[in-house]
């Protein structure tokens, strides 16, 4: 691990327990925003999850690809997934709409353990017309009932923060993932609850990743995914994955090997910050507050859509090159230290850090400055990727359906 | 001078340009991070903004370190100053 660059000045910040304002939802759970969601069970059941959301105003229809003969761990991760997402924080309330009405009921029964209000309905004997009709109703209490939730006092150790870069380029090592990582340092100490992913970009900084684990058994776990990962890369690859991992945006921006992409990644969680366990992708944490790892995929809207499912409510996003990426539930913040990327790019970049690089700015001021934008968008403000309507939701699929 | 490449750490062989007109011939001064030094150095070739400037010559079969750490090897020799990308580096892993 390169040592802490000089200019990290030991300047005392009074960040306090940083309060914000959020919805305590039923469970105790803290949430930034308050959706009501149309959650599909599966593929077929898009289109009635859409027209839903088309028919009640301030409802948001989440469709996506699969839900369909899946088995074993895929259909384990796409059920946890699913009813994870519901679970989030984030999420005021839920209607389910799946083909057939055993499976819808396993995901409404999933979400209902939070205690929030969520109601299935299936299509098979009914049409879509009369599901619409009957969701649609539903639909309209909830949306009805979660605008009237009042923002309540909440602090920082009851947040739950992900992060995860994308089209990273040099400079995301030099300044947009430390800035990240000074972040981390930052709010570990006061009760944050954190995490990180990407399993495959760790490849070349793995030694370091086991020396950041808070023991050997978390260390052994970290080593047992990523060689799994690692194994399966070996198991489907046709060449050395360049122009995939790293992708082409991020050679374009000067990234040469998957090495050197992990070591500018590895910066996102900081010096001192240990992680505390392992997870399973959207598994949600249990051991208590601190840094976790999430096996997760490298491709960003795939690993944002496991981070949010297992309950993570905002999300900090450095980016090089420029990913637009956003969330249906969780608020994606950009950062750059690309001072190309920023004027370029500016409707997708919430907190510009190029200064880091001309030396205007040093790390320590721009994780504060991170922190303020992070609170901010706690508080009600929409990030970038929220007010251009990102809302990549994306399915992890480990295998092909049966 | 402005910076115009930065280093991560004592240890590397090769620097990050952080300006988008490094032209041949030009004389760049470079931050290094670890330690807040100050290197200085020829660039041999127009190298855009985040691509990488080799400190030292590097001959083929050289490991490339950055952050202090092996980031891959060169498959085309690279003097001080070079380019160093995809087309004289490769990684180590798959």
């Amino acid at each position: 691990m390169a040592k802490a660059p000089a200019l990290i000045k030991k300047r005392a910040r009074s960040v306090g327990k940083l309060p914000f304002m959020g919805y305590r939802r039923e469970n105790g759970r803290v949430g930034i925003r308050n959706h009501v969601i149309v959650l599909p069970l599966d593929d077929l059941s898009n289109s009635a999850a859409e027209a839903v959301a088309n028919n009640i105003k301030g409802t948001m229809a989440l469709p996506h690809a699969y839900g369909r003969l899946q088995f074993g761990e895929d259909l384990a991760l796409h059920f946890r997934t699913l009813i994870g997402t519901g679970c989030n924080a984030n999420v005021a309330a839920v209607v389910v709409i799946g083909i057939e009405p055993g499976w819808t009921a396993r995901v409404v029964d999933g979400i209902a353990k939070t205690g929030k209000p969520v109601q299935g309905f299936a299509i098979e004997g009914n049409g879509d017309l009369k599901t619409i009709e009957a969701a649609s109703r539903v639909a309209q209490q909830f949306v009805m009932w979660a605008t009237e939730k009042q923002r309540e006092a909440c602090t920082i150790d009851e947040l739950w923060v992900s992060t995860k870069c994308g089209e990273s380029d040099t400079t995301s090592g030099l300044a947009s993932c430390p800035t990240v990582g000074n972040l981390i340092d930052k709010i570990d100490p006061l009760g944050a609850t954190t995490c990180f992913g990407e399993t495959s970009e760790l490849t070349g900084a793995e030694t370091e990743m086991v020396k950041r684990a808070l023991n050997k058994n978390v260390a052994d776990k970290f080593m047992g995914v990523f060689n799994a990962y690692q194994g399966m890369i070996e198991r489907y690859k046709t060449d050395d994955l360049s122009d995939s991992q790293p992708t082409k945006g991020n050679i374009a921006g000067g990234l040469t090997t998957i090495e050197e992409k992990a070591f500018g990644n590895f910066q996102k969680i900081g010096h001192k910050t240990k992680y505390v366990d392992v997870l399973g992708p959207a598994e949600m944490p249990a051991k208590g507050k601190g840094l976790y790892f999430m096996d997760t995929s490298s491709a960003a809207a795939e690993c944002v859509t496991l981070q949010a499912a297992a309950g993570f409510v905002v999300h900090l996003f450095p980016t090089g090159q420029g990913n637009v990426i956003g969330n249906p539930i969780e608020p994606v913040i950009k950062l750059t230290a690309n001072p190309k990327t920023a004027r370029l790019m500016p409707e997708h970049i919430d907190l510009d850090v190029s200064g880091i690089l001309r030396r205007e700015m040093d790390l320590d001021e721009a994780g504060d400055r991170l922190i303020d934008v992070m609170i901010r968008v706690c508080n009600g403000r929409y990030t970038c990727a929220e007010a251009l309507g990102h809302r990549e939701f994306v399915m992890t699929k480990l295998y092909q359906s049966a | 001078m402005a910076t115009q490449f930065i280093v991560h750490d004592k240890k590397d062989t090769v620097g990050v340009i952080v300006v988008e007109d490094v032209k041949p011939g030009a004389m760049l001064e470079g931050w290094l991070m670890e330690g807040d030094g100050t290197v200085k150095l020829k660039a041999l070739k127009a190298i855009p903004l985040g691509h990488k400037i080799a400190l030292v010559d590097l001959k083929k079969g050289d490991t490339v370190l950055k952050y202090g750490h092996d980031i891959g090897r060169i498959v085309a020799d690279a003097k001080k100053g070079d380019h160093v990308h995809v087309h004289n580096m490769k990684t180590k892993r798959w």
